[in-house]
């Protein structure tokens, strides 16, 4: 053969890689809106809205969209949900809004709830109009610490509220997994930072990148200094495998590639192996694994330990995985990374069952994969540390803050939103909602 | 199979479904094409005198409904606009290479009667079955003194028929206009003048939009715009009660009725058959698919004949008429409730909104262990079938008869009529 190394960049045309990050589903064009719109039911007490997480009156903006009332649609939307655009591309709506449309339960077909969201906020990006007014000043400063969908939403409500707000970020760009983890074809073209741009552009808000909580900043510094601190920092680590040899040549952290693919121009500079494997069964695992494929890899397989009801990604994204040549193959768990002078060569894997209490077993038995390039994507976890060395310390639970529903930690004046907190749902839209909840709670304690 | 050829007044057609007087009849190669696809005759493009008049360009307008098409069309076309020996020469021809087919010709001529007597000559002379008096055309025409300002007026209506049955041989059918308040007056001026039949109804005064940029009506000829004739599915009920009131008119002496007004299908077609039309006429739903609309016409109709076991057109005809009655002739005492069927229901709330914002607060919404449920008050329902009709699941509402024992009342005979006879 020769020619392309098992682990090498541009497999694919740059032609061919643009078409592979585009835009995953393509924008309702205004018949198709009218026509799907025109499916609602306008339903009374709507099962959708109550789905969404962030409560977007869902009947009424799309009645909106029926009528040609754009404007009124959008703001329907983002006044509840300010990255109402993002959510439209990345939300499951399939356990969310449109798996309780009564659509579904009519005809198996929900009202594509999430294309019309989409179609009403693209016209009001597209627009260029800011919307939202902000309140009389309180004269009152809030310090955000990371500029996530948690920490924005909360910034961008408490200006509209009348405060001022200083976030501070550990990277060099705003958004958080919108810019740096989403899969490039969810949201494509610089849509992040346009949504940044649009949230920001309220005023008020003051951004300081590069400024990291535990290493430039402290919590208590930010407790004393401003009037109320609001804490979005998602999940900062992730975990490991446990091996020896996790570090050899070839092995990544799926999000630590993504967030490079997601900063890549053109996707002609990112290397991916001929043979790849992904290990886990989430959100980032699926992500990783089709990812991949549209890189060009040649074989790609997705490898989780449980059933594939047990898997967090969604029946949806776990078909999409497949439509894209993915292989997945459940029940079996690594044991052993296979190397070649620090280079990985394979993994082995051992079948797994479930034994009488539910709980996994090995079952002795192992198979083994040819790899080039191995992506461990079991999970992220959040890195208590620097909210909790410091002289304020906030309460801790398997690894995550503890807030009560108003998003208040365990620290008066201290709130915290999004992955960073204790029984979260780990996703986009539930972020944006806990930054909204956070920063409602904020403004009663502040007036 | 059931027979679907009908003998309307003496014109023999191998099924009920003609195409009315309008752009699909308008010239030799759309009524080739209609007649290749079926239907069973048409009433030509209304004639005129020379010269033909001119039309504008711009000259359609539609409502569009929540992104179905064409819920009903509006035009400012007038009639033919080409010369009438063109006109007669080809209906001559046609009529010679399709003998089995009704071919009825629409006129709108002044209100004279030289213009008339000579009209209904030349159009003798193509050996067209009969003809049809067009005094419907809202717009246009009727500025210039004929269609729906003759129509509008009964005694017009009856001279120009008395005059044509003296000019000519062949059925007359008077097309009755909309545009008019009792639409029995001028079907028994039809009557009295010697019509052997009625059709209708034409099309309805009309603006159809606003274009809110420009400020001007829809369809726009720079800038302006003018009232225009609304026909389509949105006419169909308007057009059902006139063919009702005429059915029901002792007057109109069971006149023989051609049925028109947002016919799209065989189910539409059997409703103004049941009401009494012998034939039915299509213009807008041909205009909007094409003419092979006919074909699901023609089978859909002679399929439900032979499922109810009528074998021709006059087995069903007039049926549904004689149950059109006046309101207070209906009985009092029929009671209705609506029932929900919990396993079909989807939840949407709808029938709780409605009754509950605007009807009879009959519909509660509660919750059980938290999933939805919305169930029938029956001491409130009224038995006004709303909720009935917008339940988007088929069947899942019902309106269910309660026994009551009470014999048939009406409001002429009810004791809380202050003026019953009862009450006296
Ligand atoms: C690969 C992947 C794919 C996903 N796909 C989807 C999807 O399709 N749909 C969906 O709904 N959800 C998806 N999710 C989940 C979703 O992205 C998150 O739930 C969401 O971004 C959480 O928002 P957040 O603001 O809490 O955290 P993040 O988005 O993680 O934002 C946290 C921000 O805080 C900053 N930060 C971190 N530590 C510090 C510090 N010490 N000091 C200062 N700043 C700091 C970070 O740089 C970042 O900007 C996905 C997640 C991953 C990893
Ligand atoms: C564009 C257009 C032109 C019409 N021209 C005539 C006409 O010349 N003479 C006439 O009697 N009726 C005319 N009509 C009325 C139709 O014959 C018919 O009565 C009316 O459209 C209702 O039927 P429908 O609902 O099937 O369209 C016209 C209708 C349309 C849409
Ligand atoms: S449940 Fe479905 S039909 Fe009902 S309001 Fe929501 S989107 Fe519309
Ligand atoms: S029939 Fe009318 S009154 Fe009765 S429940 Fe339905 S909407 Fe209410
Ligand atoms: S309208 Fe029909 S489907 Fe909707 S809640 Fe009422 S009964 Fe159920």
């Amino acid at each position: 053969m020769g020619g392309i190394a098992d682990v090498a960049a541009g497999r694919l045309s740059a032609d061919e890689l643009s078409k592979n990050f585009d835009d995953m589903y393509p924008a309702l064009g205004e018949s198709k809106a009218l026509i799907e719109a025109s499916r609602c039911y306008f339903c009374y007490d709507a099962p959708c809205m109550e789905a969404c997480p962030t409560g977007i009156d869902i009947p009424n903006f799309i009645r909106k969209i029926q009528t040609g009332n754009y404007r009124g649609s959008a703001l329907d939307i983002l006044s509840e949900n300010i990255m109402g655009g993002a959510c439209a591309r990345v939300c499951p709506t399939e356990i969310l809004c449109e798996e309780v449309c009564v659509r579904q339960t009519q005809e198996g077909k929900p009202v594509t709830i999430g294309k019309l969201q989409r179609f009403a906020t693209d016209w009001l990006m597209a627009s260029k109009e800011q919307p939202f007014e902000r309140a009389e000043l309180s004269g009152k400063t809030v310090a955000v610490v990371g500029a996530g969908p948690a920490g924005l939403s909360a910034a961008h409500r408490l200006s509209m509220l009348g405060h001022d707000v200083e976030i501070f970020e550990a990277l060099p760009k705003s958004g958080g997994l919108n810019e740096y983890g989403i899969a490039a074809y969810k949201l494509p073209h610089g849509i992040a930072q346009e949504e940044v741009d649009f949230i920001l552009g309220i005023g008020g808000i003051t951004v300081h990148h590069n400024k990291a909580l535990g290493r430039d900043i402290s919590l208590s510094e930010l407790h004393e200094k401003f009037d109320a601190v609001f804490i979005g920092t998602g999940l900062g680590a992730v975990r490991a495998l446990g091996f020896e040899n996790e570090n050899i040549k070839g092995v990544f952290n799926a999000v630590d590639y993504i967030a490079k693919l997601r900063q890549s121009e053109d996707k002609t500079d990112l290397e991916i192996g001929r043979k790849v494997v992904v290990i886990g069964g989430g959100n980032t695992a699926i992500d990783m694994a089709v990812q991949a494929k549209r890189l060009g890899a040649e074989d790609v397989t997705l490898v989780y330990r449980r059933a594939p009801e047990d898997m967090s990604a969604t029946h949806h994204e776990q078909d999409y995985a497949k439509l894209n040549g993915v292989t997945i193959k459940h029940f079996a768990k690594p044991v052993e990374l296979l190397e070649q002078d620090g280079q990985v060569t394979g993994v082995r894997f051992e079948y797994t069952a479930k034994g009488a209490n539910g709980a996994l077993e090995g079952t002795g038995e192992t198979f083994d994969l040819m790899a080039n390039m191995v992506f461990k994507a079991i999970g992220q976890v959040f890195i208590p540390d620097p909210a909790t060395n410091s002289t304020v310390s906030l309460e801790i639970q398997d690894g995550r803050i503890v807030v009560d529903e108003n998003g208040a930690t365990s620290v008066p004046g201290i709130y915290a939103g999004g992955d960073c907190v204790y029984g979260g749902e780990d996703l986009t839209v539930a972020a944006v909602q806990d930054g909204k909840v956070a920063a409602h709670a904020i403004d009663k304690v502040l007036r | 199979m059931a027979d679907l050829s009908y003998d309307f007044v003496g014109i023999k057609t191998p099924n009920p479904f003609w195409l009315a007087s309008a752009p699909p009849t308008d010239k030799e190669i759309n009524v080739v094409r209609a007649f290749e696809a079926g239907w069973g005759g048409v009433v030509w493009k209304t004639l005129g005198e020379d010269p033909p008049v001119v039309n504008v360009s711009s000259r359609y307008g539609a409502t569009h409904y929540n992104g179905q098409r064409i819920a009903g069309l509006n035009n400012i076309e007038l009639i033919t606009d080409r010369p009438l020996d063109v006109n007669l020469e080809e209906i001559t021809r046609v009529k010679k290479d399709w003998p089995d087919r009704a071919m009825v010709v629409s006129l709108m001529v002044p209100c004279e009667e030289d213009p008339w007597k000579y009209i209904l000559g030349r159009v003798a002379e193509t050996g067209a079955d009969g003809v049809e008096l067009n005094f419907g055309c809202p717009h246009g025409m009727s500025e210039r003194g004929m269609g729906s300002a003759v129509g509008q007026v009964p005694e017009y209506v009856q001279m120009v028929t008395e005059w044509c049955k003296k000019h000519s041989d062949m059925s007359v059918i008077v097309k009755l206009t909309p545009n008019i308040t009792d639409i029995r007056s001028s079907a028994r001026a039809a009557v009295r003048g010697g019509a052997d039949a009625v059709s209708l109804i034409n099309t309805i005064n009309s603006i159809v939009n606003i274009d809110l940029d420009i400020m001007a009506p829809t369809p726009t000829v720079d800038g302006k715009g003018a009232h225009g004739g609304y026909c389509g599915p949105a006419v169909k009920p308007i057009a059902l009660n006139m063919v009702a009131e005429i059915a029901r008119d002792p007057e109109c002496q069971n006149i023989p009725m051609s049925g028109i007004g947002g016919i799209s299908n065989w189910r539409d077609a059997a409703e103004f058959i049941s009401l009494g039309c012998g034939t039915v006429q299509v213009c807008t739903a041909a205009m909007h698919h094409g003419f092979k609309i006919v074909d699901d016409m023609k089978t859909g109709l002679s399929n439900w004949m032979d499922s109810k076991g009528y074998k021709s057109i006059d087995d069903f005809r007039g049926l549904a008429a004689s149950n059109v009655t006046d309101w207070n002739q209906l009985n009092m005492n029929y009671d209705v409730k609506a029932l929900i069927d919990q396993d079909k229901c989807i939840k949407c709330g709808l029938c709780h909104i409605a009754c509950e914002d605007t009807s009879h607060q009959a519909i509660t919404a509660e919750r059980v262990d938290g999933a939805r449920r919305y169930e029938v008050v029956d001491e409130e329902c009224v038995g006004c079938n709303l909720c009935l009709h917008v339940c988007p699941v088929d069947d899942c509402i019902t309106m269910v008869e309660v026994d009551n024992g009470k014999p048939y009342m009406n409001w002429n005979q009810d004791p809380r009529n202050p003026h019953s006879k009862a009450a006296e």
